[in-house]
């Protein structure tokens, strides 16, 4: 790390070394500083959007709530001062804010439950589905990357550049309907072996090593259709950044030194070309979460995105916009933590 | 080469100054062609793509509009693919494959229309940012990247919902959430042109903003905002495909996207009808595919830098 760092800020040869060495650190913590602003500032205009986009598009927010519903003006009067709709719009926001930053995101229509608890109790199958999914589509993503773009022009790289772009076009539920077509229905001779959906058979308790094992046969089609859709993109970055690195000259360098093709290949190019591909990894996190939606609907797991899909049917309007706000704030958090990697693994992004 | 130069240089003297541009454009055009013609798979995918268009646009012709109606529809209940009917029925009785070649028209229109706006967006914010700078610049590059961070899926399905459902606004929700990449690209675009010695030049003559936006950088840019046109298409067909699958699709019209969802939810799956949900699935990713290979070819025409690749 502080040899990465010199080469980043080389000291001048008549500047004192304390000095160099001062400003180093301080333009690391400017760059912490500045990224922390700039994510802060996202968060701040995400939470705007948020605001706005429930209270201001739909013209009269208590009908849109009511909709559907016999309502007395009455009962439309106290909806509007529950809501806090009486009150001047910079009044709104400040307590929108306040409720946000201590979780209370209103009570659902539809579960007649706080969002709050509702989003805590749904979060960790969407987790562990999408966090399994993108430790794998990553691990053989960037390996299928990797030896497509070493052995380029040959027949794994057609094959793998074919397969990838052809994914990479297919939405991923669908790809998801037809592996729950052959896998959990079963179609032909293929028998249906994998369960019709859910998270858990009924009757199971989830803390048994029995019930976590059926929790894992659950999940294992999901797991596969997200690892399956999600490393057509690694493999794709992967190889450009591996072909960027290719034509460089510490490669000749380390060819002439003696070192195998494999060991070239892992310790010389791998290394550098890893760098774009970390970045994307860490920005593609936050996306992921948001790209369950599909998936969960499909399988029927009930995590975060079946949960938005069907607040989309009643309109449930508490829980989208507390699921909204979860799933921004992850993709801000990813892009945070991207950029400070970068700045770690880069020297010359801080400056 | 040097023919299509020394043709330019004789003429150059006989012409008006427009006329030499004309030319100089239609050379540039057909050199283009030529690059794009020799890049066997983007080709393919063109043809891919004229087939499609021309099935949407004579879509009258090949099936009768009859068939899109529920309380018309003769055919047995998710009936297995037969002479009549080629890729079997749906849950109402209607023919699978006239759905289909129906489904393409709004599965194009709105893939074109939300691009359009998505580009039109992008180029001008992009445009905008990369040639002011100070403020105004550095506030519309913080705007984009705000737009960049929120997760595309969750804003178009809340905006869709609070909206309603028609082809319009599902490509106008499509258009306005996903215009951010093509700013960044163009912006980039547009400072590295912006910092050519010509610009200096047209500064110097006194070119007011405007002329040089629209004179010097767009023209410049507009290669680039072709090929991105060409990816931005798949992906809003994608989005379109996902939306309406999440029961976001117009409802009063036959899509590729709203044929998955009622074949999803009146369980196509459990009753093994896969003339169901094959056909449309594959006509939205060879679409999706085409746009993206003939987007990848025009990329490496106009960005030498991936010529090699």
């Amino acid at each position: 790390m502080t040899a990465a760092a010199e080469v980043g800020v080389e000291p001048l040869p008549d500047v004192p070394q304390q000095r160099a060495r001062s400003s180093r650190r301080s333009t690391g913590l400017w760059f912490l500083v500045r990224k922390l602003f700039g994510a802060a500032t996202s968060l701040l205009f995400m939470l705007v959007v948020n605001f706005f986009l429930f209270r201001v598009i739909p013209s009269d927010p208590v009908r849109t709530l009511a909709r559907g519903r016999a309502t007395t003006p009455k009962q439309v009067a106290a909806l509007t001062k529950t809501l806090g709709l009486d009150q001047p719009l910079p009044v709104q926001f400040l307590t929108y804010l306040k409720n946000t930053a201590t979780g209370q995101f209103g009570v659902s229509f539809q579960y007649r439950q706080s969002v709050g608890s509702l989003l805590i109790d749904r979060l960790w199958p969407t987790l562990a589905l999408v966090g399994t999914s993108t430790i794998l589509s990553i691990l053989i993503g960037l390996w299928m990357g990797t030896l497509a773009a070493w052995y380029r022009g040959q027949m794994f790289d057609t094959i793998s550049t074919t397969g990838t772009i052809v994914l990479y076009s297919m939405p991923e539920w669908w790809l998801g309907l037809i592996l729950f077509f052959l896998f959990a229905v079963g179609f032909g001779p293929i028998p249906g072996v994998f369960p019709i959906g859910g998270l858990i058979d009924p009757g199971v308790n989830g803390s048994s090593v029995h019930g976590v094992l059926n929790m894992a046969w659950h999940l294992t089609l999901p797991v596969v259709t997200l690892t399956i859709a999600y490393l057509a993109e690694y493999a794709l970055i992967m190889r450009s950044a591996l072909l960027d690195e290719m034509g460089e000259d510490y490669l000749v360098t380390a060819r002439a030194k003696g070192l195998r093709d494999v060991l070239v290949r892992r310790r010389h190019a791998t290394r550098n070309a890893l760098l774009p591909v970390v970045t994307l990894v860490a920005l593609n996190l936050g996306f992921i979460v948001s790209g369950a939606i599909t998936i969960e609907t499909v399988f029927s797991i009930p995590g975060l995105g079946l949960l938005t899909t069907d607040a989309l049917k009643i309109p449930d309007y508490p829980v989208l916009q507390g699921a909204f706000l979860v799933f921004s704030a992850s993709v801000i958090v990813a892009n945070l933590i991207a950029q400070l990697l970068y700045g770690w693994l880069d020297p010359r992004v801080r400056l | 080469m040097t023919t299509e130069a020394g043709q330019t240089a004789q003429t150059v003297q006989a012409l008006s100054p427009r006329r030499v541009t004309w030319l100089r454009r239609r050379d540039a055009a057909v050199r283009s062609w030529k690059s794009f013609a020799r890049h066997r798979i983007g080709v393919a995918g063109l043809v891919v793509l004229v087939l499609f268009a021309l099935m949407a646009v004579f879509a009258p012709l090949l099936a009768n509009s009859n068939g899109l109606e529920v309380t018309k529809a003769t055919g047995p209940v998710m009936g297995a693919p037969s002479s009549h009917y080629w890729l079997g029925t749906d849950e109402s009785g209607r023919s699978v494959l006239t759905l289909l070649i129906w489904g393409s028209r709004v599965s194009l229109f709105v893939g074109l229309f939300a691009t359009l706006i998505s580009v039109v967006i992008g180029t001008l914010i992009g445009i905008s940012s990369g040639h002011f700078g100070g403020r105004i610049g550095g506030l519309l590059f913080r705007l984009t990247e705000w737009f960049l961070v929120i997760p595309f899926l969750p804003l178009a399905l809340v905006l869709a919902s609070l909206l309603g459902a028609s082809l319009v606004n599902i490509a106008f929700v499509i258009g306005i959430t996903s215009w951010p990449g093509t700013a960044l690209l163009i912006r980039s675009q547009t400072l590295s042109i912006e910092a050519r010695p010509y610009m200096e030049r047209a500064r110097v003559l006194g070119a007011g903003n405007w002329h040089q936006m629209t004179r010097h950088v767009l023209p410049n840019v507009m290669p680039m905002v072709f090929a991105n046109t060409t990816l931005t298409v798949a992906g809003a067909i994608l989005a379109e495909t996902t939306l309406s699958f999440l029961g976001l699709g117009d409802p009063t019209r036959v899509s590729w996207g709203t044929m998955l969802d009622s074949a999803f939810s009146n369980g196509a799956m459990s009753l093994g009808a896969w003339w169901y949900l094959i056909p449309p699935g594959v006509c939205v990713v060879l679409v999706v595919l085409s746009f993206t290979v003939v987007g990848q070819a025009l990329e490496e025409i106009f960005n030498p830098r991936l010529r090699q690749r």
